[in-house]
């Protein structure tokens, strides 16, 4: 600690200069975690999937439905413990802008195969009790104010015509990558209404006994409808979210990149911030070790100097990630999920104070190794 | 008492004995000290002269561990410090030598008070008796009203001031110093000789001083001549053998 004025004052040496190698971590850190939240946005529903839950889609593709039949057939293949199916809408609320998914849902099966989402129970009473009745979640009736017994108006796309709901309930979630942006109703509500595809869902969901032979069961059902006119191809629901993503390209990929870039470009800036922080100031160091300041201390100097900045510039950085954060999905509904989770604000702080490490150590060394007697005659 | 015949014992404060320094530059070796023996008890004011080349401020360094000689020995209060280890070296530093620059070598962006307290940073010293050292230390050399300056705010006599303060905050062994005049005008320099004086009469302190003016010389005890490696003639002063 008795050390500490010396580390400060050598900072605030070149205030300008200081600043600006704060604000390029705080830049890179900030960008950083922004990358963190899109990423985990765009992965969240694989991080969060159930590990007994199974998702059958129609082999052609996703948007071909499959038969309602199946829904017995499926309870009667060993190893599935509950099923349950849904549809996806479409539709538009006010404007296109206002994404948000809408499902029309199984309301026998649908809390018990999704406990992440809670519902109070007397909500669910008057949703199940209303056949135009809604369940939205958490975020998405933040985003648009609505409450319990507001009347939605939402324009079919796929299914046409203008379909109105009734608010009964809110759920949340109980994890907080949980999605809380989507929109329930009556999948018979819209058996009923739609004017084609009646009798069809868009997928099943199925739960098993034991998560460690879902592949194997995932067989079974495959098998169970093979070379009939709706083939199915059955994925562990983490599988399936993850295929999700990677229609959208490789984001993994992209954010990687970005990052390594970032980060390549801010260790050059320490490096040389320190490089020139070193050199300007050759006699001072030679002088300390004239003084009897040992080689190690005057490493050890350097090397603070530089986690000094990293730290400072990486922790605001992060936290002003953490910020932006906080205000919400500034998508509209593309990023649902834009959360940015301790472990990352940890992890950002340390790349950062790796990066102070990487970009201090060599002008630290040759500080280390300088001669006082060459030192002290340049001055 | 100073020797430089190799008569003195090894009880000497500073004792030397067939010193050598070599540089290799280029492919030519330049013979800088060449087998100097002396002997410097404590007390003694000594002040080295010669022509630029002749191997003062090499011979300073060597004395104040800064460089390491190319064959003799070198022992200070009974250190035989040729053959210490680096790091050893460096504490050995920190505890018998201040060091006293031409160009006072205090670091701008530390008050006078922080650039006193650098050598007892290294002490165990608590703060509060760090900080009694420092003010004994400024009001020594007169600047106890100049603690909280920085180095841009003294005049050039005031930060060589500052940098004997640092010298002597730690109660070395010995001062070394390395024309501590030469960036000064005559009064400054004058006023600055005037203190080291002091450290030696008052404070019995042993000074090792490098010089090219004659004036600064002359306070000195004694005087040293050194031409091309080797100190010649006989020592002048009233402290000789």
């Amino acid at each position: 600690m008795k050390f500490l004025p010396l580390v400060i004052a050598n900072l605030f040496r070149k205030k300008i200069r200081t600043t600006l190698t704060i604000g390029s971590f705080t830049v890179a850190l900030f960008l950083f975690g922004l990358l963190v939240i899109v990423r985990g946005a765009f992965s969240q529903g694989v991080d969060i999937a159930g590990a007994d839950r199974l998702v059958i889609i129609n082999k052609t593709s996703l948007i071909q439905p499959l038969p309602l039949s199946y829904r017995d057939r499926l309870l009667r293949i060993p190893g599935i413990k509950q099923v349950t199916f849904q549809n996806w809408f479409g539709g538009v609320y006010q404007d296109e802008k206002n994404f948000f998914p809408q499902f029309a849902i199984d309301i026998d099966n649908q809390r018990a195969m999704y406990p992440e989402f809670v519902v109070a129970e007397d909500q669910w009473k008057a949703f199940v009790a209303d056949r135009q009745g809604t369940i939205v979640g958490k975020s998405l009736a933040d985003r648009f104010g609505w409450k319990v017994g507001d009347r939605i108006p939402i324009k079919g796309t796929i299914y046409t015509g203008q379909w109105e709901f009734n608010v009964r309930g809110i759920y949340n979630g109980t994890r907080a990558q949980d999605d809380t942006t989507q929109f329930w109703f009556h999948w018979d509500f819209l058996e009923e209404r739609r004017a084609f595809g009646k009798g069809d869902v868009g997928w099943y969901v199925v739960r098993v006994n034991n998560p460690d032979q879902s592949v194997q069961v995932a067989k079974s059902i495959d098998a169970e409808f093979a070379n009939s006119p709706f083939e199915t191809k059955t994925d562990t629901e983490k599988a399936f979210a993850a295929s999700f993503v990677k229609q959208m390209g490789n984001i993994e990929f992209l954010i990687l990149t970005v990052g390594s870039v970032v980060f390549f470009t801010l260790l050059l800036v320490t490096g040389n911030t320190m490089a020139i922080a070193v050199r300007e100031r050759i006699g001072e160091l030679a002088v300390l070790k004239a003084l009897g300041f040992s080689n190690r201390f005057v490493l050890l100097l350097v090397m603070m100097e530089s986690l000094i900045l990293a730290f400072v510039g990486g922790g605001l950085g992060m936290l002003l990630a953490k910020l932006f954060s906080l205000h919400g999905d500034p998508t509209n509904g593309i990023l649902p999920y834009f959360y940015l989770p301790p472990l990352a604000i940890a992890s950002g702080v340390g790349t950062a104070l790796l990066v102070g490490v990487a970009g201090g150590i060599l002008p630290a060394i040759s500080a280390m190794r300088l001669r006082v007697v060459d030192a002290i005659r340049r001055v | 008492m100073v020797r430089v015949d190799g008569s003195g014992s090894s009880e000497s404060l500073v004792h030397v004995r067939g010193l050598d320094k070599t540089y290799a530059r280029g492919g030519e070796v330049i013979h800088v000290l060449k087998g100097l023996n002396l002997d410097i008890d404590s007390g003694d004011f000594v002040a080295f002269m010669g022509p630029s080349g002749s191997g003062k401020t090499t011979l300073l360094n060597l004395l104040g561990g800064l460089d390491v000689p190319s064959a003799g020995t070198i022992s200070v209060a009974g250190d035989e410090i040729t053959h210490m280890s680096a790091s050893k070296l460096t504490a050995w530093r920190a505890r018998h030598v201040g060091f006293i620059f031409q160009m006072y070598n205090l670091i701008p962006v530390l008050t006078a008070f922080q650039n006193v307290e650098l050598p007892l940073l290294l002490t165990k010293l608590s703060k509060s008796d760090r900080r009694r050292h420092v003010e004994t230390a400024l009001e020594v050399v007169g600047l106890a009203d100049r603690m909280k300056h920085y180095p841009r705010q003294l005049s050039g006599g005031q930060e060589q001031r500052v940098a004997i303060a640092r010298a002597i905050v730690s109660d070395p062994t010995f001062l070394l110093c390395d024309e501590p005049t030469g960036d000064l005008d005559r009064k400054a320099a004058d006023e600055i000789m005037d203190l080291v004086g002091r450290l030696v009469n008052e404070f019995g302190k042993t000074v090792l001083m490098v010089t090219h003016d004659p004036a600064v010389a002359q306070r000195a005890q004694v005087t040293l001549r050194l031409e091309k490696g080797s100190l010649v003639g006989a020592p002048e002063g009233a402290s000789v053998a």
